[in-house]
């Protein structure tokens, strides 16, 4: 066990900055307006640093200096991009502790995950692509005997990236590393919750990449997010987020005539079926803990399996189990490796949460355990903290619908097979789903009937890199986490060669 | 008997109308787009009207009828209409809906989060008289 010492007090592992600038063309460029932001920390609520509010001058200044770098790093082959992203993962990977506590610093999550998940994760996803973007090659077509067409893969050039603040480390590399290995420079904008944990970041990555190839501008997504996403400057805009902001950056992108990738989040089915409670071996106590997942990160993951949907005939003992293992998981100071469940990652988030446990309550549904805002005294006391809440109800409820992103599950029961499948689907989202049951065909069958991108069978909350992710219906576009993201950061160059003599006879 | 006309769908507390009057003198005139799913989503998205293209695809739910009396001049009666996602109104549509502000940073587009604060939805169930009247 290991309690973390706060950052900016002695004896910490991590020293942040009191002040970010933009990280622009590889050195710190102030604001074009000279006004900087107070960040928060979760954990206690105080403010750790500032950071400089970007606006339209400071985006043009990043765009200037991606335009700048570009072309060259479009040049350089495979095997130089692949050492770069190899040696970022490595640098990482040497400072992995100290990131690891400022990021769960500044978005309130708990340390065991950061230092288990998030950057162990960010390490993996740069030595992925530095793999993928190696063995991938062009291809060629024999058109006939003296033609032949050849296809390149080519960068876009410059892009734009929009990062949540749900993992502000491990969804920027989830961006970050497929744009390098193709070739892109990056102007990309954190969430203004979590904006300093990447700048922390660059500060330990940034002299491995040519100056200007990632610029990082921080603010408001009014004031810097907007001129961002509508730039005519931009061959691509990625965006994680939500479904009104994603609809409004893919219409600022049909402006400009570029593709957008969006992952927009989801309402996600975790299904349980009778033979899971066949007996009580390691199987069952997995499938509980796959339940417990919904508290995983606070809740605060597009994918939470915010529904769970338990088979009647084993419904009351099954929820029973759960309930306990829920309720055994441990809430408490983020910085601590024993604290499973740590800050919602702000004010207005807790608020969001409280206000749909009210409206849950309101619609009939049953609270079996949490529901409220916990008070876990001393410096803890002005933190953003919410009790993991199991709900029982209906499918139709608003809590069934909408992605609370708190640490709340709603709970139903189904007849059969068919009634699960019903249920599942019946939703807005498409993003994940988690499947248990210990019949092979049931869970090929269900797996392929979810209308969802990523359906985890007989595990949850993975995220490997080399399994794609991404959403169906209201969860977005594109698939993250696999080599055909790179898709998504190229240009195809076809090349159509004759090697005939021999005229067409049209003229 | 109430009318459907008497019924609104949506309302706006004291401080939400006092801070769209404060962002209309900004920002000019104002709609609401009620988002969903991921990080910042269930919540109100304020943004200049006409940024946001509102299309078959939505329903609008209402105007907010809100008046500026805290600019030069006399009091100013303005409207924010209100639209949501027809989809995601098939599964609202029984709750009354209304605006609030919460301190908080917030994220996406939203007018108002440069202003330390954040828009919020409260939700309510209608009475059955109210249910009936909007049928």
């Amino acid at each position: 066990m290991t309690v973390y010492t706060p950052p900016g007090q002695s004896g910490s592992i991590v020293e942040y900055r009191s002040r970010y600038d933009h990280w622009i063309g590889g050195e710190y460029v102030p604001p074009a307006n000279g006004e900087y932001f107070e960040n928060p920390s979760p954990v206690t609520g105080q403010t750790f640093c500032e950071v400089a509010r970007g606006t339209a001058d400071d985006i043009e200044k990043a765009l200037d200096a991606a335009h700048g770098a570009a072309p060259a790093w479009g040049r350089t082959s495979a095997t130089e991009r692949a050492n770069i992203l190899n040696a970022i993962a490595d640098r990482i990977e040497a400072n992995l502790e100290k990131i690891a506590v400022a990021e769960s610093w500044e978005n309130g999550k708990a340390v065991r995950e950061t230092l288990g998940a998030d950057i162990p994760l960010a390490v993996d996803h740069f030595r992925y692509f530095a793999g993928a973007i190696r063995a991938q090659e062009g291809s060629v077509s024999e058109i006939d005997e003296n033609t032949i067409a050849y296809h390149f893969h080519e960068p876009l050039g410059v892009v734009g990236q929009i990062i949540p603040w749900n993992f502000p480390i491990l969804m920027a590399t989830w961006k970050l590393a497929p744009a390098l290995a193709a070739g892109n420079a990056v102007v990309l904008k954190p969430a203004e919750q979590t904006p300093a944990s990447i700048l922390y970041l660059m500060d330990i990555i940034g002299d491995l990449l040519p100056p200007g190839v990632v610029n990082v501008v921080n603010g408001f997504g009014a004031e810097a997010g907007k001129p961002l996403a509508s730039s005519p400057r931009i061959r691509k805009i990625a965006f994680t987020g939500e479904t009104t902001t994603g609809r409004l950056i893919m219409q600022y992108a049909s402006a400009n005539i570029i593709p957008v990738t969006l992952e927009l989040g989801g309402k996600s089915p975790n299904v349980f079926f009778s033979d899971v409670a066949a007996e009580r071996d390691d199987f069952y106590d997995k499938a509980l803990e796959g339940f417990t997942m919904f508290a995983f990160n606070q809740g605060e993951v597009c994918t939470c399996p915010s529904r769970a949907l338990i088979q009647s005939d084993i419904y009351d003992q099954f929820l029973g189990d759960a309930l306990k293992r829920t309720e055994a998981a441990v809430q408490g100071n983020p910085l601590d490796t024993e604290t499973m469940v740590g800050a919602q990652a702000s004010n207005d988030q807790l608020e969001k949460i409280l206000s749909y446990i009210d409206i849950g309550k309101a619609e009939g549904a049953k609270v079996l355990t949490g529901g409220e805002r916990a008070d876990l005294g001393g410096d803890l006391s002005g933190g953003y903290y919410v009790t993991p809440t199991i709900f029982e109800g209906k499918n139709s409820m608003r809590i069934f619908q909408e992605e609370i992103f708190g640490p709340v599950v709603s709970v139903t029961d189904f007849a059969d097979y068919d009634d699960a499948i019903k249920i599942a689907n019946d939703t807005l989202y498409g993003l994940g789903a988690g499947v248990w049951t210990r019949n092979g065909t049931t869970a090929y069958k269900a797996g392929r009937a979810i209308e969802a991108g990523r359906i985890w069978t007989n595990c949850y909350h993975a995220y490997p890199a080399a399994a794609a992710f991404g959403g169906y219906k209201g969860s977005g576009v594109g698939r993250e986490n696999h080599k055909m993201m790179l898709d998504h950061y190229q240009q195809t160059k076809n090349l159509l060669v004759s090697y005939s003599g021999v005229r067409d006879g049209f003229f | 008997m109430t009318d459907s006309a008497d019924v609104s769908r949506v309302a706006v507390t004291d401080a939400a109308a006092e801070l769209l009057a404060r962002l209309r003198r900004r920002h000019g005139e104002l709609m609401f787009h009620q988002s969903g799913g991921c990080c910042d989503g269930s919540s109100p998205m304020c943004y200049p009207a006409g940024d946001f293209i509102t299309s078959d695809a939505d329903v609008h739910l209402g105007d907010l009828s809100l008046s500026d009396d805290g600019g030069p001049g006399p009091a100013v009666a303005f409207t924010v209409p209100v639209w949501m996602s027809r989809a995601q109104f098939e599964y609202w549509s029984h709750t009354h809906l209304t605006i609030d502000v919460v301190p908080g940073r917030g994220a996406g587009f939203s007018v108002e989060a440069p202003e330390g604060v954040r828009f919020l939805i409260r939700s309510r169930l209608f009475t059955d008289e109210e249910a009936a009247a909007l049928r």
